[in-house]
């Protein structure tokens, strides 16, 4: 057992690192804002830890980065892209529909033209040698497990109160909610800069967790494995981004070691070792189509939960009460 | 001046394909209401269409290495019927990630996502069957004319470079022609009306599938033909090439307003311009110019250049 964490360490801790992003995309997604930005804002802090790691703190080569450091960085990105996301996010917000889609795709474009272009974030190359907190790669989920337990925590306490509740209404209908006293604007804009924060925290320990960083970090490639985290695992439950951002940074392992099992004709077999993104495209347009919101929904979580009680099939008026 | 007036023509060229690559989103999205993600990669595989039926060889790095087509056809002629294919599947798409989600009434963000799928797969898709090389057409859309012409005298010469020149005078013939189908054709006159009104478009005898289906192919057809012409100007960058352009397509139609046939072409001169003005210095900033337009755009005239105020209906 411990053999086979220690050969898959990078996956797991991706796998971990993935669901947290992908909570960062369903935070706007609450209030109903597709946003394609969390790759932008985890780009961003991990530029942040690699400026700061590299060029800041002096750390003699060879020891340990120290743990304050990094929660230094964290705080420092969470700073910079929170106030980031409300300048982005002010103008794109104010307007209904589909325009915050737009402008963040327009956001992760801007912002990796100008990593591309600068000194500091080392251009094309990126910046190499972000020292190692840990002695281990497995040692990362120290801090990996601890943030997506938080980040999961917050969202649970948050879908339960009134700014979450607010998010809900305005998801439901924003005329409606608007009427009813709910500032839109307000609530969309706090919505996606929580999302931001958490996609920048998460950028910083990335960072150090790969080593290098460079502007691949956050393409557009980068937006669309989000996405199909978030929409794919389920956008009506913190469970199914979670879900699947595990399930799905572990695919293209799943698929390859399928591949590896062998009696596949050659064709197949290399097209699932190469064809990772074919897979998550088919998957994206099959989800929308066939699982709206995704294949982790509140009513399936009702089921999986009826399925574990002891109490006799649940009556019309428990799943009544069960939907929102 | 001469450096002045170089830029401008440039500037015009280029966008000019930014008009009518843009016009396939917007007359999607004036007939829909969603954006069609999958137009970037339309515009690709137009561009890839083209180049096969030239009856050009492939690389070495895909599944179909070192293949080609039996006959192959010249250049304008392959464009048209690339053009003319790229229609095709985009209709084809309309019918696989579209329409089932018209069907039901889904959320439209969901066809934004559906679309986005159906970009990543096609994309992905041209990198498996043809790796990611860069490849270049075989013959020149300029036919034997000289590769330059000179737009100053001979002591200040401005050269122009012809391809820009036939990019110009192609899209400029496009558009002509679009906008008089789009007004004064019973065909454009149900286009308008299913814009405006799309239940009563239909309750007055409108088949609203079957111009919807028109829309696709039409808007197909405008971004195949905006691949080819961009991909005969340079080269087909691989793949990818569409992703960026078509990004950059995104921010042309909110510039002139999200649904506004004018408007697009107006962003698409616009954005041409506003790239070929960059002092050559911050060059390296030009793929940003389209998507910082878009940020003063929302800020300042989110309803377009040109557009219009409009107040939403309960």
């Amino acid at each position: 057992m411990s053999d086979f964490f220690h050969a898959h360490s990078s996956v797991i801790v991706s796998m971990v690192f993935a669901a947290v992003l992908g909570l960062s995309l369903y935070l706007p997604l609450m209030a109903g804002q597709l946003s394609l930005a969390s790759p932008g804002f985890y780009a961003l802090g991990g530029y942040v830890a690699a400026v700061f790691s590299t060029k800041i703190f002096n750390v003699a080569s060879g020891a340990h980065f120290p743990i304050p450091y990094l929660l230094i960085e964290m705080i420092v990105a969470a700073v910079l892209c929170g106030a980031l996301a409300i300048i982005v996010g002010i103008p794109a917000l104010r307007l209904r529909g589909i325009y915050l889609a737009l402008a963040t795709v327009a956001f992760v474009e801007i912002l990796r033209v100008v990593s591309l272009n600068l000194k500091i974030t080392g251009g094309a190359v990126g910046i190499f040698k972000i020292p190692q907190p840990f002695r281990s790669t497995l040692q990362y989920l120290w801090i990996a497990l601890p943030l997506l337990i938080l980040a999961m925590a917050f969202v649970y306490r948050l879908e339960k109160s009134r700014i979450g509740r607010a998010f809900t209404a305005i998801r439901e209908d924003e005329l409606a909610a608007d009427a009813m006293g709910i500032a839109p604007t307000y609530h969309k804009v706090l919505a996606f800069t929580m999302g931001a924060i958490l996609a920048g925290i998460v950028g910083t320990v990335s960072a150090h967790f790969l080593n290098t960083w460079n502007t691949r970090q956050g393409d557009f490639n980068a937006s669309i494995t989000v996405l199909a985290i978030v929409l794919i695992g389920g956008s009506r439950t913190f469970l199914g981004p979670v879900l699947g951002g595990l399930v799905l940074t572990a695919l293209p392992e799943i698929l390859r070691s399928v591949a590896d099992i062998g009696g596949l004709p050659h064709w197949l077999a290399q097209f699932l070792k190469d064809g990772r993104l074919i897979i998550f495209g088919l998957l994206l347009v099959l989800c929308t189509v066939f699982f709206p919101q995704g294949i982790i929904t509140p009513e399936f979580l009702g089921r999986v939960r009826r399925l574990f009680s002891r109490r006799p099939r649940a009556t019309t008026a428990d799943e009544a009460r069960a939907a929102p | 001046m001469a450096h002045f007036i170089q830029s401008l023509l440039n500037g015009l060229s280029i966008g000019s394909v930014y008009a009518i690559f843009a016009l396939g989103y917007t007359l999607v999205f004036s007939i829909l209401g969603i954006i069609n993600f999958a137009h970037g990669a339309i515009f690709t595989i137009g561009a890839y269409f083209t180049y096969v039926l030239t009856g050009a060889a492939f690389g070495f790095n895909g599944v179909l290495a070192n293949r080609s087509l039996p006959f192959g056809l010249t250049l304008v002629i392959a464009m048209i019927v690339g053009s003319l294919l790229a229609g095709f599947l985009s209709v084809i798409i309309e019918r696989l990630a579209f329409r089932p989600l018209r069907r039901r009434g889904a959320d439209r963000l969901l066809s934004l996502v559906s679309s986005l799928g159906v970009a990543i797969v096609a994309v992905n898709l041209i990198q498996y069957l043809v790796g990611a090389e860069i490849y270049t057409y075989k013959g020149k859309i300029t036919g034997n004319l000289p590769s330059a012409v000179n737009f100053g005298s001979e002591n200040t010469p401005i050269p122009i470079r012809t391809v820009q020149i036939v990019i110009f005078g192609v899209s400029c013939l496009i558009l002509v022609l679009l906008t008089f189908m789009i007004n004064y054709t019973k065909i454009g006159k149900a286009l308008r009306a299913v814009s405006e009104d799309a239940t009563t478009a239909s309750l007055l005898g409108i088949n609203t599938d079957r111009l919807i289906m028109f829309t696709f192919f039409l808007s197909g057809f405008l971004g195949g033909m905006a691949g080819t012409l961009v991909g005969s100007s340079v080269s087909i960058a691989g793949p990818y090439f569409g992703i960026a352009f078509g990004l950059k397509g995104l921010a042309v139609i909110v510039l002139g307003g999200l649904g506004d046939i004018p408007g697009a072409v107006v962003g698409g001169l616009v954005l041409g311009l506003a790239e070929a003005f960059v002092p050559s210095d911050y060059s390296a900033y030009k793929d940003a110019v389209a998507f910082g337009l878009l940020f003063v755009v929302l800020l300042l005239r989110p309803q377009g250049i040109l557009g219009r105020v409009q107040v939403q209906k309960v």
